[in-house]
């Protein structure tokens, strides 16, 4: 396994931050382990542990440190290591995201097309004709950093970002592809729009996926969207 | 109950608590009061005895139409207060009364002035905690900031028993020349003179400063050679110093869950608090502490804290 570490690395993170590094690249392997170290620990829930955080190849683990230490947490971290052949880690779950492509929802259809020598319709055809995953989550509330774009697509971002990109917007940068939640500022070329709403703080689950799920993309009608809109996401 | 009307917002008026946790896996940062020791005075004075939601105010305070009878306390920055016309004290509660107007106006020190009503601004919990995370629009007024014309509500008033007040050696001393003990790493590897240069310049604390982060002007902090200069993104927090290509770093705070910048150090806890009281202009060393010393410190810190509440137990 490419990268993956054989014993991970700590690293601290201030007073109460403690980073726990299990490879130095980004593929599959590795964010499987940090993935399935971050569900352990929340599991397990060891004293004195705030929050956990996973990324592409690295958890943080933010501590109170008037109720644990360093060494007791990299203890329960070994400990956790040796049951992990043990454990069942649930599958991933699939969540299928509608998107209308192209048109003023999706302006930079027609540059990616251009890039790559091939139609509007090859775009679409290839971009909800892949499965991606969920690596990580940030930079704005639930935005997916996701890995698996087909290399055909592969395409440099906007010279200068829009100001405002509105929630919904599915784009491409380089190779990633990712779905603005909410309206941001934002540089990646827009090739359509969901109309679902990915992030609802008022529900008591605010979103529709989390790190390690499988997102796939799936082309809608213009109709099916206004559609899907006014049904408010229920 | 109506508590408020807001007749003038200042700057970048913001509803803040002790902050939103548990979501910064899913992109959601923490937020909350930035001066942890102010908020928490704040709210004690008034007899608040959790962490209820308050104003935290930038430079310029709004001015308060009084809508009911109630008790409101102000610390943090160094800004005049007045009621009507009558200037009245920091760091002290009083009573406030239907038809009063509180003007909050510009600091003459520090930056970051704490406003709490006796019962707590009453705005709605959004995922456990009610701070304004203004780039996700969550939180205290539909997620921005104050504006012109705002109701703010309260919640039911408790009891004070007995005024109180703040002994001064809890409050800040705004120096403009500040020393940030910070700890090295976690990518403190990338550097090599460049840490040297990080821990023995002087840098100057730029416009660009707000609750995302500060950046920072000074020396160039060179990356050593060979080394990448940025990194595969990952977690990051309050303190974080990061050093983007250009050498000039910048200190994250409460406003980011994930970043790509490599980070030389990150400043300890307890010293966030001065941080959140220094302006453009004033000036920032580093001292480096190791994990033990930081450790001690923030015992007590925390230890400070608990002496401040219980002097303030009313």
């Amino acid at each position: 396994m490419a990268g993956l570490f054989e014993k991970a690395v700590l690293r601290l993170m201030g007073d109460r931050g403690l980073l726990v590094e299990y490879g130095d690249s980004i593929s599959p392997d590795i964010n499987v382990k940090v993935r399935t170290m971050a569900m352990v620990i929340a599991d397990e829930n060891p004293d004195g542990v705030v929050e956990v955080i996973p990324t592409y190849r690295s958890l943080l683990i933010v501590y109170d440190p008037l109720v644990t230490d360093i060494m007791t947490l990299e203890e329960a971290l070994q400990s956790m290591e040796i049951r992990l052949d043990q454990l069942e880690i649930p599958p991933p779950s699939t969540v299928e995201i509608p998107v209308l492509y192209g048109g003023d929802n999706g302006p930079d259809i027609e540059f990616v097309a251009d890039a790559h020598n091939m139609t509007a319709e090859d775009v679409i055809r290839i971009h909800s004709g892949a499965e991606y995953q969920v690596y990580m989550i940030g930079f704005t509330p639930g935005f997916p950093y996701l890995g698996g774009l087909p290399e055909e697509l592969h395409t440099p971002r906007l010279e200068s970002p829009r100001s405002l990109v509105l929630a919904g917007s599915v784009g491409i940068a380089n190779n990633q592809t990712g779905i603005y939640p909410v309206d941001s500022p934002g540089g990646w070329r827009l090739i359509g729009r969901t109309p679902l709403k990915l992030f609802n703080p008022l529900k008591e689950n605010p979103f529709l996926y989390r790190a390690g799920d499988m997102i796939k993309f799936v082309r809608i009608s213009e109709q099916e969207y206004h559609r899907i809109l006014s049904e408010g996401n229920a | 109950m109506d508590a408020f009307r807001v007749l003038e917002p200042g700057p970048f008026t913001t509803v803040q608590d002790s902050g939103r946790y548990g979501y910064q896996q899913f992109g959601i940062p923490v937020s909350g009061a930035l001066d942890k020791l102010a908020y928490l005075a704040a709210n004690m004075l008034v007899g608040n005895q959790r962490n209820e939601a308050v104003l935290e105010i930038t430079f310029i305070g709004p001015r308060l139409e009084v809508l009911s009878d109630t008790i409101v306390a102000i610390t943090g920055a160094d800004v005049p207060v007045f009621v009507n016309d009558r200037p009245q004290a920091m760091w002290a509660a009083f009573a406030v009364h239907r038809g009063d107007v509180i003007s909050i106006r510009s600091a003459r020190k520090g930056v970051r002035a704490y406003f709490a009503v006796m019962g707590g601004l009453d705005v709605q919990e959004i995922m456990g905690s009610r701070s304004t995370y203004t780039s996700g629009k969550i939180g205290g007024l539909e997620g921005r900031p104050l504006a012109k014309g705002d109701t703010l509500r309260r919640g039911p008033a408790g009891a004070l028993n007995r005024m109180v007040f703040v002994p001064e050696n809890f409050k800040p001393r705004f120096d403009t020349d500040i020393a940030l003990r910070a700890i090295p790493g976690p990518q403190d590897d990338f550097f090599d003179t460049g840490l040297g240069v990080f821990f023995g310049s002087e840098f100057t604390v730029t416009s660009k400063a707000d609750r995302m982060g500060y950046r920072l002007e000074g020396p160039k902090i060179e990356f050593k050679e060979n080394a990448p200069q940025s990194i595969i993104s990952e977690p990051s927090v309050s303190g974080a110093i990061q050093v983007p290509p250009d050498g000039q770093p910048i200190i994250v705070l409460a406003e980011q869950t994930v970043g790509g910048y490599a980070k030389i150090a990150t400043v300890i806890s307890p010293d966030l608090d001065v941080l959140a009281q220094a302006k453009p202009g004033d000036r920032v060393r580093f001292v480096p502490v190791d994990l033990t010393e930081a450790h001690t410190i923030y015992r007590s810190y925390r230890s400070r804290l608990d002496r401040l509440k219980e002097c303030l137990r009313s």
